[in-house]
């Protein structure tokens, strides 16, 4: 019990200094890094939990994918200069983000310490009790994967086509820094047919 | 065992206020995409949370789904702010207008 309670504060400060680093951060190189460390501390927070195949998930996919997909593009971009954090671009933009941030924070606590555990509410055990008649853990969520939530399943399998196409569409080298332009009829790229001087011109690009 | 868990519930409103500030303060677009992670994992850790709570295996399956989610917006979201650099290198959120077609 108190081992719990000591992997939760080590891990939640880590949380909390990571998320701030994030933010706060100059260099966008530096705000992915403490991102690293906050996704690494959530996974221990899912373990923690008893989610032992999320947090193996959330370390793969999040701190092996995602943060290493948008370090990539940083590189390959070359972002990774400084921001300007001092000059503020639009007046009172960040007193009213800090009001906002407070207001969401302020809610969701004021909740939880005015009803405390009985803010969750629920039937329970509805879908499968965890840890129910020896299952693992990655034996149940496997098995209610393919059951209950396999539509679900379907259609996030669409979404991940979708995803990937518009990536592809998006990220396409456009012919010059103007908007793209219409694709150019057939006759104009050496379907016409042959006259005069045309023929050389296009000897000499095959040349080469 | 029950104080820890509002503690795991108020870590996530934590983490999610400090992502939706981030994501209104920073001007750059793969700054806002780490805070939208943030905020995005603090909703799982919730969820995770609630299905501790509530005894319910659901909580970690919606984590999945919020997964899957996660990782497209993130490859669409960088094809956009490739799209957007190879226009004009440094831009901020305000050149996405220079994606108007």
């Amino acid at each position: 019990m108190a081992v719990e309670y000591v992997v939760f504060f080590v891990c939640a400060v880590i949380v909390v200094l990571g998320g701030l680093g994030v933010i706060m951060s100059r260099n966008p190189v530096h705000s992915a890094l403490s991102l690293v460390a906050t996704l690494f501390a959530i996974a221990v927070l899912f373990l923690n939990l008893g989610a032992q195949l999320l947090a193996a998930v959330q370390v793969i996919v999040y701190t092996g994918a995602i943060v290493v997909l948008i370090l990539f593009v940083m590189m390959l971009l070359g972002v990774d200069t400084d921001d300007d954090l001092e000059t503020e671009p639009i007046v009172g933009q960040r007193l009213l983000a800090g009001i906002v941030g407070l207001v969401v924070l302020g809610s969701v606590l004021a909740v939880l310490i005015i009803g405390g555990t009985d803010a969750v509410t629920g039937a329970r055990s509805v879908t499968q009790s965890i840890a129910a008649d020896g299952y693992e853990n990655i034996n149940q969520l496997g098995r209610q994967l393919f059951t209950t939530y396999v539509f679900a399943l379907e259609i996030t399998a669409g979404l991940l086509t979708i995803a990937v196409v518009g990536a592809v569409v998006l990220s396409r080298r456009a012919k010059d820094v103007q908007p793209i332009p219409e694709p150019e009829s057939m006759t104009d790229q050496g379907d016409e047919p042959v006259i005069g001087s045309e023929p050389a011109r296009s000897v000499d690009e095959g040349g080469h | 065992m029950d104080n820890l868990e509002l503690a795991y519930l108020a870590l996530g409103a934590f983490l999610f206020a400090l992502g939706g500030v981030g994501l209104l303060v920073r001007r750059n677009p793969l700054v806002m995409i780490m805070c939208v992670e943030l905020m995005l994992n603090a909703v799982n850790l919730t969820f995770v949370t609630f299905g501790k709570m509530l005894d319910d295996i659901s909580g970690q399956v919606i984590v999945f789904f919020v997964l899957v989610v996660a990782a497209a917006e993130v490859v669409v979201g960088l094809a956009l702010v490739v799209a957007m650099a190879r226009r004009r290198p440094g831009a901020d959120a305000d050149d996405l207008r220079l994606l108007r077609g």
